[in-house]
């Protein structure tokens, strides 16, 4: 692979799998802590496929990029800035009904973005990934739709938890859509779809859920951004203290 | 009178035969109160204590140390949620309801095991809980596949394979730490000093002090009797110590050949049970602590559940008005 091809190579699988493992974080937070058993047992569960996405991904990397010897360097070793996630799953997770929105726009747009890369993507291991990815995804996206409907349709109180909730997430959306030069680049050498080319089906299939949930569809415009660009929020650095501390309290060591 | 006594004996006697001819008891076949109620309690302890073992461990998943480790630790709080689940199932053919059993978890009352009373401050407790906790669990649990009770000895099939395996993932955490840097060495250490004496108290009180178990032996739901489980644990838990160069925290290990009827056995130094009962009666080191987070995560999801009951009756009213 030719450097400049890697160099993006390298960058998208990073945004992608910092997505992942920065959502993964924030939904294994919930183990033991959820509103029932079953959501006790679907949310690890769900934890486990994005942080899996997310393995994978800085594998790849790895071998793009021999500067980092293995995942976990990428993974627990970088700093603040070097994380290229969207402000969206960095948020910390309030309550039940925020954590299932913020999943089913996440996973709606990821099903679809796995759905184009499976379709179309220069870097063959990628594609071959995206079969199970998106699978995967799509499950996510439907556990989610599921509780969106519920807890839209279900009694006056939850209905205005989620229209909190959409308020809320409303900001970290329009970052999930915003091209920028480099995803212009991805999707002109045929390595990933450029986000807005998702967001028709992302606004169908999201609209019709919100509805069916007496929910009204957000405003999408660019307002919070700087995940793409390594600038975090506050609750950010919190998190990497967490997911980073045994790295940085024991280096060099084996687990 | 007399005729109603004698027919009561003469079930309890069918009872017996249909154990000792090792028939499965299922949910609708009758038995007496006391096995019932002895079920119950067991069942719905063993349900709790997989819901409450979630959070020790629950407490390092965001701090793992590697992918590959954080990975098989979300799996394994998983399927400790899912055994949790089909054991309520199982309890449930009994008679009671999940709810009542959770309400009595939350309240105090339902019992859970102690070990999960205690902190997971350090990674390497992670791995102790998997080699010793899990390990003591498997020693408990193995014999009850073939318990006399159909839907629990079938629900133990499945939760002991996967236990197994919890088994083997903490015994090579601590392998790790242990042929790792003096610092991973010693954490793994400590770790072994604070879990080894809860983790022999786990098979409960010895025999002499253990009401429950003469009765669960002759109802073949126990086969084996709390000393002989634990004996069993020491002489499997030891070797494997000693294979990755940790040392037992107790002064009187000791090999003795007279123990498991001349076969020989470790003899092992007294267990206090002011602790063990401390602990049982709710003043562990994190017995406050476990009980809030459920009670906690109960009432903040009350709106939860509130809106998916308030949302199914909306569904089954507009189907019923379909039809």
């Amino acid at each position: 692979m030719k450097s400049n091809m890697a160099d993006m190579v390298f960058e998208g699988l990073l945004r992608i799998a910092d997505d992942n493992l920065i959502l993964g974080h924030r939904t294994s937070e919930w183990c033991g802590h959820a509103p029932t058993l079953e959501e006790d047992l679907a949310l690890p569960n769900i934890a486990l496929d994005l942080i899996g996405h997310a393995q994978t991904l800085y594998c790849l990397a790895c071998e793009i990029n021999s500067r980092y010897k293995n995942e976990d360097q990428l993974a627990f070793l970088r700093l603040e800035h070097e994380y290229k996630n969207l402000l969206l799953v960095e948020q910390e997770n309030g309550d039940f009904g925020n954590t299932v929105l913020r999943l089913f726009y996440f996973s709606t747009f990821m099903k679809y973005f796995w759905e184009r890369v499976k379709i179309k993507c220069c870097f063959k291991k990628l594609k071959e990934f995206s079969e199970k990815a998106f699978l995967e995804t799509s499950y996510h996206s439907k556990y989610a739709s599921q509780w969106v409907v519920t807890l839209g349709d279900g009694t006056d109180e939850s209905n205005l938890k989620m229209s909190n909730a959409i308020a809320n997430l409303e900001p970290f959306l329009g970052e999930l859509f915003n091209n920028d030069d480099f995803t212009e680049m991805c999707s002109q050498n045929d390595f990933l779809p450029e986000p807005t080319s998702i967001f028709d089906s992302w606004k169908n299939e999201v609209k019709a859920i919100l509805q069916k949930g007496n929910l009204d569809f957000p405003d999408i415009i660019l307002k919070k951004r700087g995940g793409r660009k390594g600038e975090h929020s506050e609750a950010f650095g919190y998190l990497l203290s967490d997911l980073q501390y045994m790295q940085r309290a024991y280096p060099n060591s084996s687990w | 009178m007399a005729k109603e006594r004698k027919e009561k004996i003469a079930s309890l006697e069918a009872f017996q035969e249909k154990i000792d001819r090792d028939e499965k008891i299922e949910p609708k076949d009758s038995m007496p109160e006391a096995y019932r109620k002895t079920l119950i309690r067991q069942i719905g302890q063993h349900a709790h204590s997989e819901v409450v073992g979630m959070l020790p461990e629950g407490n390092w998943i965001t701090r793992a140390p590697t992918l590959r480790r954080k990975l098989s630790l979300l799996a394994k709080v998983q399927d400790e949620a899912g055994h949790g689940l089909y054991l309520y199932c199982a309890a449930e053919t009994l008679g009671k309801s999940r709810m009542e059993m959770n309400q009595e978890l939350l309240s105090g009352k339902a019992k859970y095991s102690s070990i999960f009373n205690y902190p997971t401050p350090t990674w390497a407790d992670i791995g102790a809980i998997g080699w010793l906790v899990d390990g003591a669990a498997i020693m408990n649990q193995i014999p009850l596949c073939r318990c006399s009770y159909g839907p629990y000895a079938r629900a133990m099939i499945r939760i002991c394979k996967e236990e197994s395996f919890h088994q083997r993932q903490g015994y090579e955490i601590m392998l790790t730490l242990a042929r790792g840097t003096k610092a991973q060495k010693e954490m793994a250490q400590r770790a072994l000093n604070r879990w080894w004496w809860p983790s022999v108290m786990m098979f409960g009180p010895s025999d002499a002090d253990s009401p429950n178990t003469e009765n669960s032996v002759k109802w073949k739901i126990k086969r084996y009797t709390n000393d002989e489980l634990r004996q069993k644990f020491v002489d499997a838990i030891v070797p494997q110590a000693e294979k990755i160069g940790l040392t037992v925290p107790d002064k009187d290990l000791k090999w003795d050949k007279k123990r498991n009827n001349g076969q020989g056995g470790y003899a092992y130094g007294e267990i206090n049970w002011d602790e063990f009962w401390r602990v049982v009666r709710g003043d562990g080191p994190m017995n406050n602590e476990r009980i809030s987070a459920k009670q906690k995560a109960w009432n903040e999801g009350s709106w939860v559940r509130a809106a998916a009951h308030a949302h199914a009756l909306k569904k089954q009213t507009a189907l019923q008005a379909a039809e």
